[in-house]
């Protein structure tokens, strides 16, 4: 047998049906569904009289648009907005039959970390959301993805969906990390060298003593921002550590079904021989804490440098940094480290796992936030009763933070947790877009100890020199 | 879905590489439940201030690129999110075809299930048709779906590639679903083999 790639033998253990030009029905072990990109598709279902092929694999929690205030049990505390969507969706579940977590249920929270948390999520498997950050998922060697409203829809109606397959990257970051780097650091540092389209039309996988190195979390972190760089996907090999996390979780297989399942995960790596399509290393010790400057993922540099110029730049990015440094109020040459922070955000699918909490708990504990208000928003209502029992929210709270219910929050802001015009916030959050966590607000993406380090001291610094 | 097969329209110029979905669809447009009459806020934060009020040096806001059926942007159109109201808002406002040298995969996905047709070209040929958008409303380009081509006012033609299945689907305007439907018995099969080798799914 010809050696594959372990996106390879994921592909092939799920290709339905092919089509003499190479389009393939792949077929879609779970599907996760949240209250914003579904409501379309469910209704498609019923205009053409469709039902949910395989609702046991189909899970839905709302998490994009539910606010993270007290009391949002009762509708007439969310958004008219809000509340439409929230109603939609539980009755959708109701009507199709599908597995839900409301946002009265503790296990709520964040559709990427309630997939994982639950047991939803195994190696091996194929996982698609109307989200883009599905990514994550790609942690426990799952192929996983974002995708349109109209193949959601098509997920619901036939468990599968059309694809072609993509090319294979390799990612590797050798030998270890210095103190103080991060997975987000990794992820970011990675987007860095590759730009925002490097990995357009490539599944990523990451390998390398440093990524074996990370925690769970730490790998959810890495491939959560693969889209980000453009990739599909991107994965990492099961190992022990994934095969630990598993176990036990509620929806995890049991007894001798786990045990067949873990023969299984166990051949689910790249052989030696493999072919990829293209190659990057990145050593470990060369990753530094890093930010980013501007209004795409790929500005990113090391927390020690300078605001750049668009001098800097070639081609169509020189236009697009003037722009950015325009919109972020920048001026090329000033130390990164003196940009003052009006507000922290700590969150997200990124950087919303209970190590993430610990992280930022650890630089804050004790402290004060200088910054005009701090935030933070537990993946999920698991994290956060952990994290109540852990004693993090207590430090958080001392330090000036708000203590949130679990949903996306200002990530993406479409709830009313958002940036003002002209509000400096560092985030550990996934984009920098333009008006991405308010109309005209500003985006510094970093680590939870950075974000934690900024709110300390109110302008973005780097965490070594808090640790 | 709608057929795409030939179309000649007025094609507007956005140098901007890495337009993001957020830019193209704002997410206060996500709180809706239906997918249409998104095109009234397509651009929105670059098109309007505040106030509502349309900022006149935005392309779209220029008379000549009002009626706009083509947009011709910079690398890597459509990155970030996965949301189906970017191409949902791009053709409710009446653009049926984006011509960029790449775009993220997720949009380009999504462009093809809402008959709007993504044409990616070596950045030689974007330039050319970037300048060639840049004329206003006087000057016309083609887009040919059956002969892959897009020709400019001045005649100049260029060939892009697509998939032959999604030119297929957009030459005809297929239901995704229903083509798939007609599979069944393959992926019931494939059901019942996987549920035997891997059951704990």
């Amino acid at each position: 047998m010809s050696p594959k790639t372990l996106y390879d033998k994921i592909w092939d253990a799920h290709v339905a049906h092919e089509a003499e030009d190479g389009t393939c029905l792949l077929y879609i072990d779970r599907h996760l569904v949240h209250e914003v990109t579904s409501p379309q598709a469910f209704e498609g279902l019923r205009m053409a009289r469709r039902k949910v092929r395989a609702p046991e694999k189909t899970i839905a929690v709302p998490d994009h648009n539910v606010p993270t205030t007290a009391g949002r049990e009762d509708p007439k505390n969310m958004t008219e907005d809000s509340a439409i969507q929230v109603a939609a969706l539980d009755k959708n579940a109701k009507d199709f039959g599908i597995h839900y977590y409301p946002v009265s249920d503790v296990r709520q929270g964040i559709v990427h970390i309630v997939g994982p948390e639950q047991g939803w999520t195994l190696p091996g498997m194929t996982v698609v959301c109307g989200d883009s950050h599905t990514a994550t998922h790609g942690a426990f060697g799952a192929l996983a993805h974002g995708i349109g409203t109209s193949e959601v829809e098509h997920v619901l109606a036939t468990q599968t969906l059309i694809q072609k397959k993509s090319k294979n990257m390799k990612v590797e970051i050798t030998g270890k990390l210095r103190p103080g780097v991060t997975a987000k650091d990794i992820t970011l540092s990675v987007i860095g060298e590759t730009g925002t389209a490097g990995g357009t039309g490539y599944v990523i996988e990451y390998c390398g003593e440093a990524i074996r190195d990370l925690s769970m979390e730490g790998r959810m972190t890495v491939c959560n921002m693969a889209i980000e760089g453009g990739a599909r996907a991107g994965l990492i090999a099961p190992d022990e550590k994934t095969f630990e996390y598993v176990k036990g979780r509620p929806h995890a297989p049991k007894g001798a079904q786990f045990e067949a399942a873990l023969a299984w995960w166990k051949t689910l790596f790249s052989d030696d021989d493999a072919h990829w399509d293209k190659v990057i290393t990145i050593k470990g010790e060369d990753i530094a804490p890093v930010v980013t400057w501007g209004t795409s993922p790929e500005d990113v540099l090391p927390i020690t440098a300078n605001v750049p110029s668009a001098d800097d730049f070639e081609g169509g990015k020189v236009g697009a940094a003037q722009r950015s440094l325009d919109y972020m109020g920048l001026t090329p040459g000033t130390p990164l480290s003196d940009i003052e922070i009006d507000t922290v955000f700590i969150g997200s699918c990124t950087n919303g796992r209970i190590e993430d909490l610990r992280a930022a708990a650890e630089i804050l504990k004790g402290k004060k936030i200088k910054v005009k208000r701090a935030m933070v928003v537990p993946g999920s209502g698991l994290v956060r009763a952990q994290a109540e029992e852990e004693g993090l929210a207590d430090i958080f709270k001392e330090a000036g933070f708000e203590w949130r219910l679990a949903g996306c929050s200002m990530c993406l802001a479409m709830n009313p947790d958002q940036l003002a015009e002209d509000e400096r916030c560092a985030s550990t959050s996934n984009r920098n877009f333009e008006g991405r966590q308010g109309y005209k607000g500003r985006t510094h993406l970093v680590s939870p100890g950075m974000a934690a380090a900024a709110a300390i001291t109110g302008k973005l610094t780097d965490v070594r020199e808090l640790m | 879905m709608d057929k795409f097969e030939t179309l000649t329209g007025i094609a507007a110029p956005m140098p901007l590489v890495n337009i993001d979905t957020d830019m193209i669809i704002p997410k206060q447009f996500l709180k809706t439940i239906k997918r249409s009459g998104l095109g009234a806020n397509l651009f929105d934060e670059m098109r309007f201030d505040r106030q509502g009020n349309e900022i006149p040096e935005f392309v779209l806001n220029q008379d000549a690129y009002r009626e706009a059926q083509i947009l011709v942007a910079g690398d890597n159109f459509g990155c970030g999110s996965s949301r189906e109201h970017a191409p949902w808002a791009i053709k409710d406002f009446g653009i049926r075809c984006v011509i960029s040298t790449s775009f993220a995969d997720i949009f380009y996905n999504n462009c093809f299930k809402n008959g709007i047709l993504p044409i990616a070209l070596p950045q030689e040929a974007v330039d050319v048709l970037m300048k060639d958008a840049e004329k206003g409303a006087n000057a016309r380009m083609t887009v040919d779906l059956e002969n892959q081509t897009v020709t400019t006012s001045d005649g100049e033609s260029f060939s892009f590639e697509v998939d032959a299945f999604k030119k297929h689907c957009l030459l005809e305007g297929l239901d995704d679903i229903g083509l798939t439907m007609e599979k069944a018995g393959s992926i019931d099969t494939f059901e019942a083999q996987a549920a035997q080798a891997r059951p704990w799914v």
